[in-house]
């Protein structure tokens, strides 16, 4: 082999490896071994203390979460606010997304102003909720009184009837805007001829929006779709501020548990297992959601380049 | 933007397809209701904003009286007294210098790996690539409890790097994605030329190619600092001490202190969201651009 060649090959390696080694070591530390250090310490009975975890238990915690009625109420209620996320926050910024499309005067102003709550940390949004629903300053309650709604009043995040629904008005409040600038992003990617040809064939408004726009938007929804889905999996910072999961865990998510099983009543075993349990139900939806359904788009990218060779 | 020249809906009639783009002209009573739907959206956003921007000049009685009418008479004394005590300004001090620290890193470590990624063929690249592309879906909740206990190992509590270094680590998959579209796009023939004359690969990286991925490189930073500004389970747990209390930190501690005082919480939410929106009409576009390319080259 040329010797040019091979020194050139060596220098490569040299780079590849030099350039790599920052991310593969900051990665690897404080990402990839502390979530298998979480399946060793899900593991044992440990209450998190002293050096490393001797109390082996096995498979314990796992069973003990299945036989969990908090666990329980944590899977479903984190299925509900998916389900809500999709059919009512989704839906909400897709309107939302077309009609800021659309020509309409100071349209500029509101793009920026759906989006604002987005930029807001998810405790400052929660803090000032709290004060919205609070019971006699609160702001819900009156503008309800105001409306001529009083018998709507509530008291909005103490009554575990209502709680999770709250907070998912909070969650809608500050997440629709993000949804909402996928969305226009990938309608503004959609090519104008293509609306012009189907108004020029005589479709209606509907039948483009329902033959045109939603088709080729789908790819956007999709992905939108998945967000939604691992944000509410993973929903933390806004419960634990808001309610802190309660009253009587009417409002408590999967990381609320975990939480407050680590660092509150320090059974760092179990919460190691409720962290495990969280992760591979994003894992396994995230594989499968990739297998299913947003293979496809792969599938539509290469055919719609077809149509348009 | 050009104006629109026909003022009827484009009927379907030959020789009026192609060409300028079709001016979808309203009806006035559409237009209306376009207009009206906006409005009320707009106003679910501000609403709750400006009641607390009152609700802040206002003393507990006229909260509970009047949750949104204008103050009456104007307090300015909660503000003012958040604005003279050194808590505040030291958690935004905290704020900005982990930020900061934040972005620099992951940006840093991430250009040099997306560098290799875009431009280096080598066996097991895209299984390397998947690998770092898999932790987009690692939030610090999974994590926590072990990083915890692996920081107190390193003495990393009540320490800035305690939460900088594993956000820096968090950050990497989504900002290794979008500087590596970005540097794809980069004409190899320029680090070929770059290279005969007599050019390193460091040296072509440092003084080339990262001037040129300017635009990204300012999207994946504001993208780290918005982050880091946001992160709030990561401090919660790090930092013990008050001084090193971050915002999010500093806000949640303030509501528990002052569960009584609404209008003194409320002046405090509303300086906190100051920086962030300031920055966000900064940085607005580099956000936004950041965001779609994540989503949607992901």
């Amino acid at each position: 082999m040329d010797r040019n060649l091979r020194r050139r090959r060596i220098s490569d390696r040299i780079t590849i490896g030099l350039f790599m080694l920052p991310a593969l070591v900051l990665f690897g530390v404080l990402v990839v071994v502390p979530i298998l250090v979480a399946a060793y310490t899900s593991l044992f009975r440990w209450n998190g203390f002293g050096g490393l975890p001797t109390d082996f238990i096995g498979l314990d915690n796992f069973v003990r979460l299945l036989d969990d009625p908090v666990f329980i109420g944590d899977l479903r209620r984190g299925a509900l606010l998916v389900v809500l996320s999709v059919t009512v926050q989704l839906p909400l910024a897709l309107g939302l997304a077309l009609l800021l499309n659309q020509k309409l005067r100071g349209r500029a102003v509101y793009r920026v102003l759906f989006f604002a709550p987005y930029v807001l940390s998810e405790v400052i949004t929660a803090v000032l909720f709290d004060m919205v629903f609070s019971q006699n300053r609160g702001l819900a309650n009156h503008v309800l009184r105001l409306v001529g709604l009083e018998g709507l009043s509530s008291t909005w995040l103490s009554d575990p009837s209502t709680v999770l629904y709250s907070v998912f008005l909070v969650m809608t409040w500050k997440y629709f805007g993000f949804h909402m600038i996928l969305l226009l992003a990938g309608r503004q990617n959609i090519p104008r001829e293509l609306h012009e040809a189907a108004a020029t064939d005589g479709a209606g408004g509907w039948q483009i929006f329902r033959h045109v726009t939603l088709p080729l938007l789908a790819p956007t929804i999709r992905i939108s779709m998945f967000l939604a889905v691992i944000g509410s999996i993973q929903l933390f910072d806004l419960v634990w501020v808001l309610t802190g999961g309660g009253p009587l865990n009417a409002s408590e998510t999967m990381a609320v548990t975990m939480f407050q099983y680590g660092f509150r009543r320090f059974e760092v075993g179990y919460a190691s297992a409720i962290s495990i349990a969280m992760f591979l139900i994003s894992l396994t939806f995230a594989v499968l959601y990739q297998r299913f359904i947003l293979r496809r788009d792969l599938e539509g990218a290469m055919t719609t380049m077809g149509d348009q060779r | 933007m050009s104006a629109p020249t026909r003022t009827a809906r484009p009927r379907p009639e030959r020789g009026n397809r192609g060409g300028g783009r079709m001016s979808r002209l309203l009806g006035p009573a559409q237009s209306l209701s376009l207009h009206t739907v906006s409005i009320i959206v707009g106003l679910i956003i501000v609403v709750p904003i400006a009641f607390a921007l009152l609700g802040g000049f206002k003393d507990n009685r006229q909260l509970s009286n009047s949750p949104f009418g204008l103050p009456s008479p104007w307090i300015p004394e909660n503000y003012l007294e958040i604005l003279g005590s050194g808590s505040f300004w030291r958690q935004l001090f905290n704020s900005t210098l982990i930020a900061l620290a934040t972005a620099v890193i992951v940006v840093g470590v991430a250009a040099l790996a997306s560098f290799v990624f875009a431009r280096y063929a080598f066996r097991g690249r895209e299984m390397l690539f998947l690998f770092f592309t898999i932790g987009l879906m690692f939030p610090f909740a999974v994590a926590i409890l072990p990083l915890f206990i692996l920081l107190r190992t390193m003495g990393l509590l009540d320490n800035p790097l305690g939460v900088i270094l594993p956000q820096a680590a968090f950050g990497l998959p989504v900002t290794i994605i979008i500087l590596r579209s970005f540097f794809r796009a980069i004409p190899g023939e320029l680090e070929e030329s770059a290279i005969l004359d007599g050019c390193t690969p460091f040296g072509f990286f440092w003084r080339i190619l990262l001037p040129m991925a300017r635009p990204a490189i300012a999207t994946v930073s504001v993208l780290a600092i918005v982050a880091s500004w946001n992160n709030f389970m990561l401090p919660l747990v790090v930092f013990n001490d008050p001084n090193w209390w971050t915002i999010p930190v500093g806000v949640q501690e303030f509501q528990g202190q002052y569960a009584d005082d609404s209008a003194k919480v409320l002046a405090y939410v509303v300086l906190a969201m100051v920086p962030a929106l300031a920055f966000y009409s900064i940085a607005e576009r580099q956000l936004i651009g950041g965001l779609t390319a994540g989503a949607t080259k992901g």
